[in-house]
């Protein structure tokens, strides 16, 4: 019956691919590209970088002990610039114990409450977005590389439907926008193409540091959907997708976004 | 540091030459309420920004600033100065709330 299922997502997913016009992979373009010089040399510049101060929130947890187990994340990891080196390019991943994919916010809190014994963070609280830009930032330049591993093709899969249905009153997909019509505006807005390679990032219009999460929830409520709650599986599906579509692309954690 | 108040990231030379005028950077985390601002309940987030910063070489002032609610969060400043000998810099900032933080730099003079 699921094997069932899951073909017809399958199925329901490459006919929804043929429907619009996927960005080849040599025209891809990271969100800075589409920023103003300003904005982009505020990213380029760690001194300048907003994003910068909560990196540095997220050295000083990496080694702050925690929980009933009293232990750090480099007590178990060691010290993250080695031991975190190209470790959030690969994210989400599969993790066993729970037998489903997590981002990396999902994997901190997993060790969190797992490891550490301690309570998890709460979703988009400054130690989690602090933490996972710290985290980030180790793989800063280096290509997102997805795990080529078979038990996330069911996620990628819904991942891509997701992103190919219509959804709200103004009844747009993201492929609509993000595929089919990056480049354009939308009101004032150049629409990116929506990779994920610079979160969790800075966002002026926030005026502070958010996840791709947030993100997604904003341009949910843009189009007049019911947002899906912070953790939802369709967000890690989405955020399977993204990965496996920005594969290749570096990783520019932390990045800021206007 | 207390309340709002957050970590600073200074950037400036390590050395300088006699004379030189060089540019020092300095941005704070912090939240920059505007007090004008609903919040989850919708009541007006009471305003708290950070109103005042100061940069002495040695104890003597070399620029300071007053800040304003129009300033964004984590508010960046820029500024010039010309260092005629090597020293200790101070970067000092207030908010509302009376909090204040400050960092220290050296500079030497090549």
């Amino acid at each position: 019956m699921s094997r069932v299922r899951a073909v017809i997502v399958l199925v329901c997913a490459s006919a929804a691919s043929l429907a619009h016009a996927e960005v080849a992979l040599d025209q891809r373009k990271s969100g800075a590209d589409f920023m103003s010089a300003a904005t982009r040399a505020m990213q380029d510049d760690d001194t300048a970088n907003p994003a910068m101060l909560s990196t540095l929130d997220g050295e000083s947890l990496w080694t702050e002990k925690a929980g009933d187990a009293q232990k750090s994340c480099g007590d178990c990891h060691g010290p993250a610039p080695q031991s975190m080196k190209g470790v959030a390019a690969r994210y989400p991943a599969y993790n066993v114990a729970r037998k489903a994919p997590l981002d990396l916010s999902g994997q901190v809190n997993a060790c969190r409450t797992d490891q550490q014994k301690a309570e998890a963070f709460k979703p988009e609280s400054a130690q989690l977005l602090a933490l996972s830009a710290y985290i980030g930032l180790q793989s800063r330049g280096m290509p997102v590389s997805p795990p080529d591993d078979a038990r996330l093709a069911p996620s990628r899969a819904q991942g891509e439907a997701l992103w190919s249905q219509r959804i709200g009153q103004l009844n747009f997909s993201c492929a609509q926008c993000h595929d089919d019509n990056w480049g354009k505006r939308l009101g004032s807005a150049l629409i990116p193409q929506a990779h994920p390679n610079a979160y969790p990032i800075y966002r002026l219009d926030w005026q502070g540091m958010g996840s791709l999460q947030r993100r997604f929830r904003n341009c949910m409520s843009g189009v007049r959907a019911q947002a899906y709650p912070y953790g939802a599986q369709e967000f890690i599906d989405l955020e399977v997708f993204l990965s496996h579509r920005a594969r290749g692309m570096p990783v520019e954690t932390p990045g800021v976004r206007p | 540091m207390a309340g709002n108040m957050g970590r600073a990231l200074i950037s400036l030379p390590a050395k300088a030459k006699r004379g030189a005028v060089i540019e020092i950077r300095a941005m704070i985390a912090h939240p920059m309420e505007t007090g004008y601002r609903p919040d989850s309940q919708g009541r007006l987030a009471p305003r708290d920004i950070v109103n005042r910063f100061e940069c002495l070489f040695e104890g003597e002032q070399v620029f300071a600033a007053d800040l304003f609610p129009a300033m964004s969060a984590n508010p960046y400043l820029s500024f010039t100065m010309r260092v005629d000998a090597g020293g200790e810099l101070a970067f000092r900032w207030r908010d509302d709330s009376g909090a204040m933080a400050e960092e220290k730099r050296r500079i030497e003079v090549e």
